[in-house]
């Protein structure tokens, strides 16, 4: 150390880091260190610099910033010394990454370093170059390295090879330069050299198709002949490990052999005894044998080949199969998913291995198992394998619940002959992974029951049996309390007994009991409650008798703070209390759900039509709210209600409807909900509701759509859903035509409101030779009134416009709020845009249309123009 | 191809990283959180390989010290636990029965052994004695450098003093 160092060495500040209790006295220390080392780069200080270098890895490494140490590294590389140079360079290679700007800077120093006269020097600038360099340093350096490659040292040529693989890597172009040099690397003797030159080509060879082309015509036989010079050698001990010659070496040599051998029967054809010889001859005793003949297994699944070797590749890992070591089984397992692709057959005989795989205590074991054992299952072994997977469901930790629970239920419905068999398994997994079990699964599993109407009876039975067991599962629940709202009766009556089937006795009374039971449930989510709800709303027609009891659970909700509950509760009160008469028809049991309708929707293609029809209820897949044929009672009784009903102003009528008080600001229910959720047909079939505002419509169509036999005459499906929108709009005046839709019972269904929030076609505002601005128009959900326009301007001459400004003006009825310009200056031809935000609030909206003026300045050419127009052809209703 | 070395102790200290893919700042810090979490939990008899975004890490742990490396999926994990081993070797054999503190307060020197074992991600040597010796042909050029400033400085003040 030099005798006049002042401050602490590296030593010492170490030690006083590590000396640190808390991590506050840490951040002191090295704040106290980092000012120091500050002070003395503002100096210069020559003599410490590769002190203070050192220490700041030392403090990057615990987290902290240190960019203002990179120029020191730069100077330390740029000294004459080695050590300086040494540990300038780690520091670049520690302090810096390829995007940061300073490290241009030392491409020079690179250059000169990499035409050094001593060879340790070139070896730190090549190694620099290899681990940090960027594309344009690889461009401008690449003649240098490719020089080094036949450098008399074998170290610099070594470091030379990595360091093209790094070059190509950065810039693909480069790579015929070195396919010569690299050629010749593989002819090399010395081990090091031999590796890295490998390596070179097998990288060289997946970037460039003429190097792959190159190597395979003239280096195959070579590299096949120094694998078995390789393979034979005799013990050396440099090399050795456990008994293995240099397996690096092995490695990358089968690695280079599969990327020539793949797609070109000729050259693996020359490779196969070798192969075969590697394959049979290494120990496999060690994990290095192990790594070899993995890797050879690999190399035999690639090429091209008859068969033969494969059979014997399998059987290895066959045996990795059985090893005891975790690591050997685990590369077997990644292995064979590889090799399913090639033939199953013969990896179906490990099927009970992998299985016992699938149950390890080791997570990345399970997982691969459980992988490759999704790929082995078929027709013929998918039952007793999913009777093994759920029996290990119950057991299984749960973190790796999810991911069985999702392989389990995609097997079986991709297996599921036998509709029985599906409900069976299902029924199992919801019971024991029911929280595990996405969404779309249980609607699926829905919608199968609903199709099996001869095991209706059956199901409920067992879900019944099920949830009595475990209540704990969401999904589970909500497809019990789905089928006892659909299927009570049967439940108790014990209609459509299989043979297989234990006698069950349930009560009315114990039918309600679990409803009652799952929506009081704490964990009971939102969903699940609604469900719960429309349970008890069916049930209470199916069990006459209990239907004051079921009124009673159902008012509970009343003042639920959840909207949704609470607008539901308060509706099947009002169809409870006043309309019994038809309360059995509007809750009759649900149409069979249309599968194909369902499985469409899964795939994301559901028909447009559907989603966007607004005047076509009657396309929904169940069939609802045929045109009505018969005179539409008064559903609301509106003038006979117990609330006063003043006027029929849609703000006060909704608050005698929701009890509550929406007018002034927009209903919590979100007015700027996605218009789409209301025509969410399958949530409507299978009366799921979410807390969308707009659904609430949906919820009551939902009551209705079981009426769809049509046969009782009083179907007021257009008024309780337009009755409804309303309830979600409530705050628009927009909404004025489906509130008299209401009054006189011909609403055109929710979906027409949605039509005042629908996208307005855009507007050339204006248009000149020399411009183009443009207006899109959008609404806030619950202010009709204000519109926003979004305004782009497009230059069409081919000069930049500069200062640009556009500025407008409106008349006394509305009120204009201007957002600033993206930009003020406008590029040439087309070439990008300026867009500008305003806002127009119309006083009298759905008397007066909009109206503006607009000016816009700009200069072009140093000349200053000046371009004005009025705009009245906004489209109406704005 | 390897994209990084991380030497992290038990306690979840950092030790050694090197990253040979580009990684920002603020990404390497989270993938060393992320990756101490995940490793520094597993179990002694569990496999050495953690599938982690869709990479793979292949780790062992030497004494309170686990060496791990980030590999492509396809890449062959049973050679970079050999070619951890291999780093393992080398250091033991420079420092001479190597521990913890060797490499904490000769971090500097784990970096030069690591960068004559490995480059841009890629196995440079297979012999343990060529990497001993090229790391320690270097080590006494810087001694010799020292020295000689050394002797000029005592040079200048012994002038000095006369």
């Amino acid at each position: 150390m030099n005798p006049f160092s002042s401050g602490t060495c590296l030593r010492d500040m170490i030690r006083a880091i590590r000396a640190c209790k808390t991590a506050a006295e840490e951040r002191a220390v090295v704040r106290k260190e980092c000012a120091a080392i500050r002070a003395s780069i503002n100096e210069d200080d020559q003599d410490y610099r590769h002190r203070n270098l050192a220490k700041l890895m030392f403090i990057q490494m615990l987290g902290y910033p240190t960019h203002f140490g990179q120029m020191e590294c730069l100077k330390l590389i740029a000294s004459a010394g080695f050590p300086e140079k040494r540990i300038g360079y780690l520091g670049l290679m520690l302090l810096l990454d390829e995007r940061e700007e300073v490290l241009m800077l030392v491409t020079n120093s690179l250059k000169q370093d990499l035409n050094h006269s001593n060879q340790y020097i070139v070896g730190l600038a090549l190694c620099a170059l290899g681990n940090i360099c960027s594309a344009e340093m690889a461009r401008d350096l690449a003649p240098e390295v490719e020089r080094l490659l036949q450098f008399r040292d074998p170290n610099i040529r070594k470091k030379a090879a990595l360091c093209s693989i790094r070059i190509i890597k950065k810039v693909p172009a480069l790579a015929e330069n070195f396919i010569n040099c690299a050629a010749s690397l593989l002819k090399e003797k010395h081990h090091g050299v031999l590796i890295t030159g490998v390596q070179l080509c097998a990288d060289l060879c997946k970037v460039s198709s003429e190097a792959l082309e190159y190597f395979r015509k003239k280096c195959t036989e070579g590299l096949v002949r120094t694998l078995r010079d390789i393979v034979n050698s005799p013990y050396s001990p440099e090399y050795d490990i456990s008994g293995v010659t240099d397996p690096y070496l092995h490695i990358r040599l089968l690695k280079l052999l599969r990327i020539l051998g793949q797609g070109d029967a000729d050259a693996s054809d020359r490779m196969t005894d070798i192969l075969a010889q590697v394959a049979t001859k290494t120990e496999s005793n060690k994990n290095a044998g192990n790594a070899i003949l993995y890797e050879c297994v690999e190399t035999i699944m690639s090429i091209e080949d008859d068969g033969g070797l494969r059979v014997l590749a399998i059987n290895i890992l066959g045996k990795f199969l059985s090893n005891r070591d975790n690591n050997i089984r685990y590369v077997a397992l990644n292995m064979l998913m590889r090799a399913t692709t090639l033939g199953a057959q013969a990896v179906q005989r490990h099927r009970a291995t992998i299985l016992d795989c699938v149950k390890d205590s080791d997570a990345s074991i399970r997982k691969r198992a459980l992988d490759l054992l999704y790929l082995l299952v078929n027709d013929n072994n998918v039952k007793p394998l999913i009777k093994e997977l759920i029996e290990y469901l119950e057991v299984s930790d749960q973190e790796f619940k999810g991911d069985l629970t999702a392989k389990i239920c995609s097997l079986v419905e991709k297996f599921s002959s036998e509709k029985i068999w599906y409900i069976d398994q299902m029924l199992k997994v919801l019971s024991e992974a029911g929280n595990f079990v996405k969404d779309e699964v249980w609607h699926a599993l829905i919608v199968v029951i609903s199709n099996a109407s001869d095991l209706h009876g059956y199901t409920v039975r067992a879900l019944y049996r099920a949830f009595l067991t475990s209540t704990e599962q969401e999904t589970l629940v909500r497809v019990a309390v789905w089928c006892i709202g659909e299927y009570g009766d049967m439940l108790v009556n014990n209609v459509g007994m299989l043979d297989i089937e234990d006698p069950i006795t349930v009560t009315e009374c114990d039918a309600v009991d679990a409803v009652e039971v799952a929506i009081k449930r704490h964990t009971s989510d939102l969903t699940t409650k609604a469900m719960a709800l429309i349970a008890l709303l069916k049930l209470s027609s199916r069990f006459p008798s209990y239907s004051e009891r079921i009124k009673g659970i159902i008012v509970q909700n009343k003042g639920n703070v959840v909207l949704e509950l609470q607008q539901r509760s308060i509706e099947f009160n009002r169809i409870l209390q006043k309309h019994p008469k038809f309360r059995s028809a509007l809750v009759e049991r649900m149409p069979v759900l249309d599968e194909a309708t369902f499985s469409g929707r899964r795939a994301g293609s559901l028909p447009t039509a559907i989603s966007t029809s607004s005047g076509a209820p009657s396309n929904l897949p169940n069939g609802i709210a045929k045109p009505a044929t018969a005179p539409i009672p008064d559903l609301l009784d509106l003038s006979s209600d117990d609330v006063p009903a003043p006027s029929f102003s849609g703000g006060d009528f909704l608050q005698d409807l929701l009890g509550v008080d929406l007018s002034p600001t927009p209903a919590p229910s979100g007015a700027d909900m996605p218009p789409k959720a209301s025509t969410d047909v399958l949530l409507d079939l299978l009366s799921i509701g979410m807390p969308l505002p707009v659904q609430t419509g949906l919820s009551a169509s939902d009551i209705l759509s079981s009426s769809q036999d049509d046969k009782a005459p009083f179907v007021n499906f257009n008024g309780l859903a337009s009755l409804s929108s309303l309830s979600a709009n409530a705050t628009s005046p927009a909404n004025a035509a489906p509130m008299m839709d209401l009054l006189d019972g011909r609403g055109p269904g929710p979906q027409k409101s949605e039509e005042n929030d629908q996208a307005y076609p855009s507007l050339v505002a204006y248009e000149s030779s020399s411009l183009r601005v443009m207006f899109n128009f959008s609404k806030q959900r619950g202010s009709p009134q204000t519109t926003l326009i979004q305004a782009t301007f497009t230059n069409l001459s081919s000069n930049v416009y500069n200062d640009f400004l556009f500025q407008a003006a409106v008349p006394k009825f509305l009120q204009l709020h201007l957002d600033p310009a993206s930009s003020n200056t406008l590029p040439a031809s087309g070439d990008g845009s300026i867009t500008q935000n305003l806002k127009v609030t119309n006083s009298q909206h759905g008397k007066k249309s909009l109206v503006m003026r607009v000016r816009i300045a700009y200069k072009t050419n140093n000349k200053d123009v000046l371009e004005e127009r009025q705009i009245n052809n906004f489209p109406q209703n704005l | 191809m390897i994209h990084f070395v991380l030497l992290i102790s038990r306690q979840g200290k950092v030790r050694l990283t090197k990253w040979y893919s580009t990684y920002s700042k603020k990404e390497r810090s989270k993938v060393l959180r992320e990756l101490s979490g995940v490793i520094l939990t597993r179990g002694p008899r569990l496999c050495n390989f953690v599938e982690w975004r869709g990479l793979k890490v292949v780790y062992k742990r030497y004494a309170s010290l686990y060496f791990c490396m980030c590999i492509d999926p396809d890449g062959n994990e049973l050679e970079i636990l050999e070619i951890i081993h291999h780093y393992v070797e080398v250091l033991d054999r420079y420092f001479g029965s190597v521990c913890e503190l060797d490499l904490i307060y000769n971090f500097h020197k784990a970096y030069y052994i690591l960068d004559e074992i490995l480059i841009s991600g890629e196995l440079q040597e297979s012999s343990k004695r060529t990497v001993v010796r090229s790391v320690a042909a270097q080590d006494s050029l810087v001694e010799a450098a020292k020295e000689e400033t050394g002797s000029t400085i005592s040079n200048i003040i012994a002038h000095a003093a006369k």
